[in-house]
């Protein structure tokens, strides 16, 4: 009997300014695998299914435990983590191509530090005053911890933006990521300090109202973070800060 | 003086530690690392971190605390340090907390604590079973804040490959590699800190990040650093195998109350489901009646080991056991451990709340890095050091949870410290800056020689034999014929890696070639673990040879300290006293109280 194989189709690109082609994989299957350990198999020995010699294959990863936020992709058309994602469980061959609304650096390896510079712009941090001892923080209960935490679990992978149809360069919306961080860091007790600065963020171009609630965001997520219910919270917020700003200017 | 200019090699949790104490206190900083830092290994850090802070009412203390790390480090770990970290311990939990790290909670608004593996206390602090998630945001928020004031200058998606030592070997700066564009560049900088992280990959599969290599640390004691205590090799007893990973399944299992067992029956092969309480063999329990399935890690996975190979009793004949915690109710196990059962179900397929889960013991960590003193400098002049890539904490055995306090308060030391020594710096003297462009030279000579090189090996397949090796040889189980076998293979493997193909010739975002100039520096590394572990015949901790079970203090009671001899090209070695000033050394057990 034939051995078990998994059958991959993969984009790939030499370098952001060059055309993109398609290679063919069919590898041993093992148990358990899943895209990235495929393609770690593929670099020990890259060959491609019709025997032609090719070069590993570039993406980015770390963790493989789905926790550093490194391997987006799209794996048959759906933006997914791929070391989470078991060959198993997709029809083959499998498809993997690189996400489509960021900057290609090489194959399935794409730039998405646009993600950081939106956390800088809405301060998505807890200004403290220093790091001398200042004794414990303030007190928190379980359910305001319940209630921060999943949004706390945000693993930066940008699928939430992958998937908005209004994340484009057309409208430069931030995306969901950046807008549950708001409402994250404007729920502590302490963050809450840089509340009017991180409403005026998300104000103009490219802020909240960009939204067009499609949800596919909180549809994609891999760590099921409540998208929707954030960006609703904080969409209140800005509202009642721009009526705010109204009376006071 | 105008501000230092520190260059801080890591983005963990050690490396942004140090960077917002440097920031705080006025200086610039460039932050090198291979990943965005938030994707920093430490990310993946699950159970929680300690802290004697003694909110339960048990009588904790900060000495107790020291007492327990000194004697789960089987005396190896140099006391003062040691002493200092857990006595700031308690402030860091609290500075964390402040920050906003979404700790779990006590009803009353506190901090929970949970128990963790070699302590009979209630001391470690925990966000889900996300620990090291929650707390490497935290210090990235921070960094981010001193970013956008234009304190810290990042360079993500850049690999450290060498000090640039003047005449004198004192570092001046870096040499680096844009791992896109592959460009080398020098930098400059008043004082370094590398903050690099473990060096599961030398052992292939670990339950480490693919990006712990070590490499940074090889390529700094081939400069003339000291390693210390390289063959303190930590294999965790709970991961759950895998073909390209081991996954951790985190000690906060068996802390919340998971039990280890096996059916006593040889092979059976009913569903473990149906297996009555009479018919399992709870051996950690039985074995270690004080402290049961909260053994420190070296015990546990030596009694996996013993169940698995030498009893026969695996499941199914299988190397694996059951960890089990399908008694506990599902809530709790939802709020206190979420984040781990979720890596359960996603790799393996079943829900462990409902099935006892099979483990198996994974090379998880190291307790050996680079030599520092107690201030963390490294004994290259202007080089310090801090987190996984040191070896000051933990002596023989790291404690579950004390490697996050480690890396904060060893990141929080080496900043202060490295300000300190770049004002009391002397320029180099005017016109001397040729060894930066030497430094540059000799980087980009390692690159074409790699890039040309056309033999037959290909650079994935070498490493995979050295994991291989490493894993069957240097970990649980340690003779000195295996060792010496290992390193003759190594040897065997640095002289296959002359003769490598890189199948990829391209000159942007090379990732083979990339690998191919870690897995150099790997295998030198992979050297000084072996030979060390060859030349302690005793135990100890994680080291055990049963040819030699017992501990020998009168020989063995120091630490290792390898150097690299260039001309010879492999590792000399030294011996160094251990600081045993506070506590004197005792014999370590666990089948009773201490
Ligand atoms: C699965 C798992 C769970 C764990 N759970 C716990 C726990 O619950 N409690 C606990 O106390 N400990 C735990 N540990 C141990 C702990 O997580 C690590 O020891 C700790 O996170 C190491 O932090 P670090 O800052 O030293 O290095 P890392 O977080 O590994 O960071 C290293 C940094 O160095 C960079 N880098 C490396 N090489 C180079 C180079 N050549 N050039 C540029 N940059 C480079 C990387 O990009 C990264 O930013 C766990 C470990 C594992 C594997
Ligand atoms: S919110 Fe979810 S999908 Fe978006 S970046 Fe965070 S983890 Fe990814
Ligand atoms: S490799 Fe870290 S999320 Fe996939």
């Amino acid at each position: 009997m034939a051995e078990k194989t998994v059958k991959l189709k993969i984009k790939r690109q030499t370098g952001p300014n060059t055309e993109s082609h398609w290679d063919e994989f069919e590898i041993p299957w093992k148990p358990g695998m899943n895209v990235i350990s495929a393609m770690m198999d593929i670099a020990a020995n890259p060959v491609t299914k019709d025997g032609k010699q090719t070069t590993p294959i570039a993406y980015d990863s770390n963790c493989l435990e789905e926790i550093c936020g490194s391997c987006a992709m799209l794996i048959n058309g759906k933006a997914k983590m791929a070391c989470s994602a078991l060959v198993d469980h997709f029809e083959q061959p499998i498809t993997v191509e690189p996400l489509s609304k960021f900057p290609i650096v090489r194959d399935l390896a794409v730039d998405r530090s646009v993600l950081f510079e939106n956390l800088k712009k809405v301060k998505a941090w807890v200004p403290v005053d220093g790091t001398y001892d200042l004794g414990s923080g303030p007190r928190i209960t379980p359910q305001q911890q319940e209630q921060s935490y999943p949004l706390s679990n945000c693993i930066s992978c940008t699928i939430c933006m992958e998937v908005c149809p209004q994340f484009n360069e057309g409208t430069g919306f931030v995306g969901a990521a950046t807008i549950s961080q708001v409402a994250l860091f404007n729920d502590h007790p302490t963050g809450a300090v840089l509340k009017e600065e991180r409403l005026h963020a998300l104000m103009g171009d490219g802020g909240i109202h960009e939204c067009g609630f499609a949800q596919n965001c909180v549809e994609s997520c891999p760590k099921e973070i409540p998208l929707t219910r954030s960006i609703s919270r904080v969409a209140g917020q800005v509202m009642i800060q721009s009526i705010k700003d109204i009376f006071s200017s | 003086m105008a501000n230092p200019k520190i260059i801080v090699v890591g983005g963990g949790l050690a490396g942004l530690s140090a960077v917002i104490k440097i920031a705080e206190a006025g200086g610039d900083v460039d932050l090198f690392s291979i990943v965005p830092v938030k994707r920093s290994h430490s990310v993946c850090a699950q159970g929680g971190i300690n802290a004697a802070k003694n909110l339960k009412g048990e009588g904790d203390t900060t000495a107790q605390h020291l007492d327990d790390t000194v004697y789960g480090g089987d005396f190896l770990g140099n006391q003062t340090p040691i002493k200092e970290m857990c006595d700031a311990a308690p402030a860091i939990i609290d500075l964390l907390d402040r920050m906003g790290v979404p700790f779990n909670r006590t009803p009353e608004g506190l901090l929970d604590f949970r128990r963790f593996g070699g302590t009979l206390y209630h001391r470690t602090a925990f966000a889900g079973a996300t620990t090291g998630q929650q707390l490497l945001y935290a210090l990235d928020e921070q960094v981010r804040r001193y970013e956008s004031e234009g304190r810290v200058t990042k360079y993500e998606h850049w690999e450290f490959l060498s000090a640039v030592l003047d005449s004198n070997r004192v570092c001046r700066g870096i040499c680096a590699m844009n791992l896109r564009t592959m460009e080398v560049r020098t930098f400059e900088c008043d004082a370094l800190i590398v903050a690099t992280g473990g060096i599961g990959a030398i052992f292939g599969k670990s339950t480490n990040s693919v990006v712990c290599t070590g490499s940074a640390q090889s390529a700094l004691y081939q400069q003339g650093a000291y390693y210390a205590n390289g063959e303190f090799i930590q294999v965790h007893p709970t991961s759950i195998p895998g073909e390209d990973k081991l996954r951790l399944m985190s000690e906060s299992a068996r802390g919340e109350g998971g039990r280890v067992w096996v059916p006593k029956q040889k092979h059976d092969k009913r569903d473990p489901r149906t297996i009555p309480d009479s018919d399992r063999f709870y051996f950690l329990e039985e074995w270690y009646p004080k402290y049961g399935n909260l053994v420190p890690r070296d015990v546990a996975t030596r009694a996996i080991h013993k169940i698995v190979y030498e009893n026969d009793l695996g499941i199914d004949g299988q190397p694996m056991v059951y960890l089990d915690l399908t008694h506990i109710d599902r809530h709790t196990l939802d709020r206190k451990l979420e984040g781990i059962l979720e890596i359960y179900e996603k790799f393996v397929g079943d829900d462990p709340r409902v099935h006892p889960m099979k483990i198996f013991p994974g090379m998880h960590y190291t307790m050996g890095g680079l030599w520092i003193d107690f201030n963390q400098a490294t004994s290259i002049p202007g080089v310090f050091a801090a987190g996984e890539c040191e070896y000051q904490y933990h002596g023989a055995n790291r404690l579950g949870a004390n490697s996050l306090v480690s890396c904060i308060f060893g990141g929080f030391v080496a900043g202060p410290e490295a300000v300190k020594y770049a004002k009391g710096l002397q320029k180099s003297p005017a016109g001397s800056n040729g060894h930066f462009d030497a430094e540059k030279k000799r980087q980009e000579e390692i690159n074409s020689r790699l890039i040309s090189s056309d033999g037959t090996e290909n650079p994935f397949r070498l490493w995979r034999e050295l994991g291989d090796t490493m894993t069957r040889n240097v970990t649980v189980l340690r003779y000195n014929k295996s060792l010496q076998e290992t390193d003759t293979k190594i040897v065997e493997l640095l002289e296959r890696f002359r003769k490598i193909n890189l199948s990829d010739k391209g000159a942007w975002a090379n990732t083979s070639f990339i690998f191919s100039r870690q897995l150099y520096n790997m295998l030198q590394l992979a050297r000084v673990i072996t030979q060390g572990a060859a030349r302690r015949d005793e135990s100890r901790g994680a080291h055990y040879k049963p040819d030699f079970p017992e501990r020998d203090d009168a020989k063995f009671l120091k630490t290792t300290k390898a150097y690299f001899a260039p001309d010879a090209d492999e590792p000399r070695f030294e011996w160094e006293a251990v600081d045993t000033s506070i506590i004197k050394p005792r014999p370590r057990r666990y089948d009773m109280a201490k």
